[in-house]
């Protein structure tokens, strides 16, 4: 019998699959289809201090092995999700949620933790300093270290739970972003954050996008997202949570040995609501395949 | 919803670049006319959204439109193809609201689904008209298969070869009838508001990412909040859309 069970900043997960956050909603779409208690735990639509609409669309746009996307934060503001949504979300999971959160300010980040932290089912925080989709927020704290920094202490200040500050790979430099992070007394990190693209529609010449430009992800960038925690890992020694293009179990150990203690699977949510529940059946075969017994013993195995 | 694999029977060309795909499969989520399918196309990441012409004796029948990548694949597609399709999407019409004499209004490629609607609106004693709008003669399609269903077809082209000349809304101005449903472009749409008489529901057509309303990719704003085009829509009530 083989051990799928990982630990992420103190708490234990029975695997270390979680569904991406904007992936997955609140999760009761998707309970709808099977019971969600299967999954390491997953992470929530982003949650902004206000209520948030979004960017116009077309927000979506298809990609070679792909997708841009441009959905721009849509949320109903911290006060609903404590009030509406985690209630109902509590009826459907059990385990402790991955609270994702993001801003347009140090303020705004440190509010909506704090609102959060006093939630009993929210287990860590993530914490969104890479939205490629929103203008004045969301990236353009992750894409320099001092910025990532405050944010991060900010956030620490307000909360006893782990804070995992999910990082963009739109910079030069991740490992520095990361460092700063981690200095400034980051839990975890989670990376990657989508890729900046744009498509242009040739029957109009213009954007595809309503935004012009969106979030790449899907299994595309993998190799991408798969490197740059192979770097952080070398640089930093908090667990990190790997994603960026997984779609398999195969995918999962690939992305473990670079470094990740645990991984979200985004995008190949969306083309097969499944997909989440077939990685983790298919986890203890593969696991076999690569005379693999305790998962958690690979973690950084391939530096 | 469900995820299942569908086998084409047959897959042919019915007027210019429209095609008419029948598949055989489980059908059981289809529960209402205007809910649409997402058909994972080899080759491409996102699935494509089809509404649902007709789903009866398991055999599920699409009417489509080759417009880009997506189509241009499925449209090659033989007998014997098997699909990956989540069937079961979307609200759907609500036909209780439709009093006893409706009108269905459709324009081009959106008039499948209105289909599935007449035949149940018929199966359900109503007398339905349909007032059905495309840019010349050639286009045209289901116009007789809804005369055979027992409803009175009204046609309009833009370029005057069949029908009225004109726009649907040319067709609709001198009826009456009790309620409508649309199904087609945009500007259709805005024209039809300008004219109609009674209450009504419109299907509309967003880019999805899922299309089972978990990724916020087609999103809007109606007067009774935001909605997801794929999983509140794609039929929205004439009363809560914001023009």
């Amino acid at each position: 019998m083989v051990s799928t069970k990982v630990n992420l900043c103190g708490l234990s997960l029975d695997n270390p699959i979680i569904p991406a956050s904007g992936t997955f909603g609140f999760g009761y779409e998707f309970a709808e289809l099977y019971d969600i208690n299967i999954l390491g735990t997953f992470s929530f639509k982003g949650t902004t201090k206000e209520p948030r609409f979004g960017n116009p669309t077309p927000r979506i746009a298809e990609c070679p092995s792909g997708m841009l996307n441009a959905v721009g934060l849509q949320n109903p503001g911290v006060d609903k999700v404590i009030s509406q949504e985690l209630p109902r979300l509590k009826k459907c999971f059990d385990k402790p949620v991955m609270a994702n959160v993001s801003g347009f300010s140090v303020d705004d980040y440190a509010y909506t933790c704090e609102r959060l932290d006093k939630e009993n089912q929210v287990g860590w925080l993530e914490v969104n300093i890479s939205c490629p989709n929103v203008h004045g927020g969301g990236m353009s704290f992750g894409t320099d270290p001092k910025a990532a920094a405050a944010v991060t202490r900010a956030v620490k200040k307000v909360t006893k739970k782990p804070v995992i500050i999910k990082l963009s790979p739109n910079v030069s430099d991740i490992v520095s972003i990361a460092i700063a992070c981690k200095e400034a007394g980051a839990d975890g990190l989670s990376l990657i954050n989508t890729l900046l693209g744009m498509r242009i529609d040739k029957k109009t010449r213009k954007p595809v996008l309503a935004n012009t430009t969106g979030g790449y992800s899907g299994p595309a960038v993998f190799p991408v997202a798969l490197r740059m925690v192979y770097q952080v890992y070398e640089a930093v020694k908090i667990p990190i949570v790997g994603m960026g293009g997984i779609s398999s179990a195969e995918d999962v150990i690939e992305m473990m040995l670079a470094g990740a203690t645990a991984v979200e699977v985004g995008a190949a949510n969306l083309v097969d609501p499944y997909a989440s529940k077939k990685i983790i059946n298919d986890l203890p075969r593969v696991m076999e395949k690569y005379k693999i017994n305790n998962l958690s013993e690979i973690i950084g195995g391939a530096h | 919803m469900k995820e299942s694999i569908f086998e084409i029977l047959s897959n042919t060309k019915i007027a210019a670049d429209i095609y008419k795909m029948e598949l055989e499969g489980d059908i059981s989520d289809i529960s209402r006319p205007g809910q649409f399918v997402n058909i994972k196309i080899e080759g491409l990441f996102l699935r494509r959204p089809i509404s649902v012409c007709d789903a009866q004796n398991g055999v599920l029948t699409l009417i489509y439109k080759v417009v880009g990548q997506g189509t241009e694949i499925m449209a090659q597609a033989g007998k014997g193809v098997r699909l990956s399709l989540l069937t079961g999407l979307g609200n759907g019409y609500d036909t209780s609201k439709s009093g006893e004499f409706p009108l269905l209004i459709g324009g081009g490629v959106g008039v499948p689904p209105l289909y599935m609607l007449c035949k149940k609106l018929i199966s359900e004693g109503k007398s339905v008209k349909a007032a059905l709008g495309f840019n010349k003669a050639e286009e045209i399609i289901l116009a007789k298969d809804l005369k055979a269903l027992g409803a009175e077809v009204y046609i309009a082209t833009v370029d005057g070869s069949a029908g009225v000349r004109g726009f649907v809304t040319d067709a609709i101005r001198d009826l009456d009838y009790s309620y409508f449903y649309a199904c087609g472009p945009l500007p259709m749409f805005r024209a039809v508001e300008k004219v109609a008489k009674t209450s009504g529901q419109y299907s509309f057509e967003e880019r999805m990412g899922c299309g089972f309303g978990a990724c916020m990719g087609c999103s809007c704003k109606t007067k009774y909040g935001n909605k997801r085009i794929c999983r509140d829509g794609p039929v929205l009530e004439r009363e809560e859309i914001i023009w």
